[in-house]
């Protein structure tokens, strides 16, 4: 079969909604497209680990203690998924995992924004984890199929996670006055974060129209963002909280909010490495691979003995 | 005089299980495998869950109003009666799984030992707990035979951690008036009873993970009488922090 005939066929299947499995012919761009966007996905759950890991320890009570150790373990398990659904597109863990630590790959920007108060945690949930359904939903229908099933059961456990973030934020809101104002702090300064989630502007957008042609992808970044503010305003308005965005209103005539543009020389310095803790998260997950060297060596040497002790 | 050595007993037990929940907490995103880093949040998270009905059950015998939040966060240091085996660093990871495996070869006997107690708001968390606490011996077993029969570094790292944590281990086993007036009404089990079953797992992991007890055998104790480690201070200032920075709030 030729590459054009092996082409039109994949196409075909797209068209028809028949997914895409790991030992299906398919474009080289292709894999690498999903390579790369599964790939900071993984990286995304397994960084965004680090800034409410960091409350564990500091949680207010032991409900939401036992609530946050559920959510982050949550997210080290769909880094595994992700990391093996990369796998079966022939990239090994370890690899996709170098090319986090030297920079090759990236994450989601929102992790290189500090987590300061405990307010922080649930508007983690609520915006964050709220943004990053949009986006999830939407995959669970991805046309490969792998990344596909993956989706579906993060999906379920994301929605836990925004709305315990809620949740957390009900109270604070309706707590008193520092704890409203520990509240309005956090939104101020993840509003515009959680925005950028979605990504560049569709002008702007290098991948978008071929993920939208072979189903990676089903609705670009400006829509997904248009969903979210959509979404979020009425949830904002019964928090009581106000969002940092003076131009933000309702247009009639488009059936959606307005909002003011994105700072998005703040969005590429912060891919680019200068946000306010790129440095710090992406040490810390170099040093936990380099102090775990011995134990995954251990682990290795000890499998191999046994291994060898069975066949003699 | 029972009712009070019941709370004392069963803060005990909860003081223990918060204390080790918060240093394994520590862990989060930094394990040296996503594995590792599920499985001590996972830990944790059981840790937590039954310190929460344990101290129900002591602010319950205590009578005086307190609930599990006011017990686990607002109290001084020295009401802390946790032993020093749980409140010391994570160290490596050699560390946190050698401090993991003396402290579930102690609690696994325990907690089935007191599935039988006649109190029975305590037997019912034992048998909830006895099952978690089964698979924390098996995890944390089977870590300390890979490393030390996995390589030489790690059999160096694994033999370190028993060697600085044996002298903790004592502790565990500890007893004074409050335990004997239990003991008396046949309401928990005596430790002598634990410590074999414990001195019986520990001989056995050893010695499969090739690795040794030590020879020194100089103990220390002083958590079961709140008297502390320095590391507790600081362990206790990240545990209080919203508690003590925001007093009299709903979180």
């Amino acid at each position: 079969m030729t590459q054009a005939e092996q082409e039109r066929r994949f196409q075909e299947k797209i068209d028809r909604e028949i997914k895409i499995e790991p030992n299906d012919w398919m474009p080289d761009e292709y894999r690498q497209t999903l390579v790369r966007q599964i790939s900071q996905h993984a990286h995304s759950e397994i960084v965004g680990m680090l800034p409410e890991g960091n409350w564990i320890t500091r949680a207010p009570n032991l409900r939401r203690k036992a609530v946050l150790l559920a959510k982050v373990q949550d997210e080290a398990g769909h880094g595994l998924y992700l990391y093996s659904a990369v796998e079966t597109l022939g990239t090994s863990r370890e690899q996709t995992i170098d090319d986090l630590h030297t920079g090759k790959a990236k994450y989601s920007s929102i992790f290189n924004y500090p987590a300061l108060t405990w307010a922080d945690i649930g508007t983690i949930g609520w915006l964050v984890d709220g943004a990053a359904i949009m986006n999830q939903v939407a995959l669970c229908r991805t046309s490969y199929g792998p990344y596909a099933r993956a989706m579906v059961k993060i999906c379920k456990e994301e929605s836990f996670h925004q709305r315990q973030g809620y949740e957390s934020l009900i109270k604070l809101c309706s707590g008193t006055p520092q704890q409203k104002a520990m509240a309005q702090d956090a939104m101020n300064r993840f509003w515009w974060p959680a925005l950028m989630m979605f990504g560049p502007s569709d002008a702007e957008s290098t991948h978008s129209d071929q993920s939208i042609k072979w189903k990676i992808k089903r609705f670009t970044n400006d829509e997904l963002r248009q969903s979210f503010v959509d979404a979020t305003v009425a949830q904002a308005e019964i928090l009581g909280l106000t969002i940092p965005d003076p131009n933000l209103k309702w247009n009639e005539a488009r059936g959606h909010y307005d909002f003011s543009e994105i700072n998005w020389d703040e969005f590429w310095q912060v891919v680019k490495g200068n946000g306010p803790c790129n440095k710090e998260r992406l040490a810390a997950r170099i040093k936990a691979k380099e102090d775990g060297a011995w134990v995954r060596d251990a682990a290795t040497a000890f499998a191999k003995k046994r291994a060898m002790k069975k066949s003699a | 005089m029972q009712e009070s050595a019941l709370f004392e007993y069963v803060l005990r037990l909860s003081d223990d299980s918060l204390i080790l929940a918060q240093r394994l907490g520590e862990w989060c995103g930094h394990g040296p495998i996503l594995e590792e880093d599920i499985a001590l949040t996972n830990i944790s998270l059981d840790l937590i869950g039954q310190a929460i009905s344990l101290y129900d059950l002591a602010a319950a015998l205590e009578g005086k109003g307190r609930d599990h939040d006011q017990l686990a966060y607002l109290r001084y240091e020295n009401e802390y009666k946790n032993v020093l085996l749980v409140e010391q660093p994570n160290g490596d990871f050699a560390m946190t799984l050698l401090r993991q495996f003396f402290f579930d070869a102690f609690r696994l006997p325990l907690y089935e030992a007191l599935m039988q107690s006649p109190v029975e708001q305590l037997a019912a968390i034992a048998a909830k707990s006895v099952k978690e606490t089964r698979y924390h011996l098996k995890h944390s077993s089977e870590w300390v035979i890979r490393m030390g029969d996995g390589t030489e570094e790690s059999h160096q790292r694994a033999q370190a951690a028993i060697d600085h944590l044996w002298r903790y281990t004592n502790e565990l086993f500890y007893e004074d008036a409050h335990d004997h007036a239990l003991q008396a009404a046949g309401k928990v089990p005596a430790m002598a009873e634990i410590q074999a079953k414990w001195m019986a797992t520990v001989t056995s992991i050893l010695s499969e993970a090739t690795l040794e007890i030590p020879k020194n055998n100089w103990k220390f104790d002083g958590g079961r009488e709140g008297r502390h480690s320095e590391h507790m201070g600081y362990l206790l200032s990240d545990l209080q922090y919203m508690q003590r920075a925001y007093p009299n709030m709903e979180w």
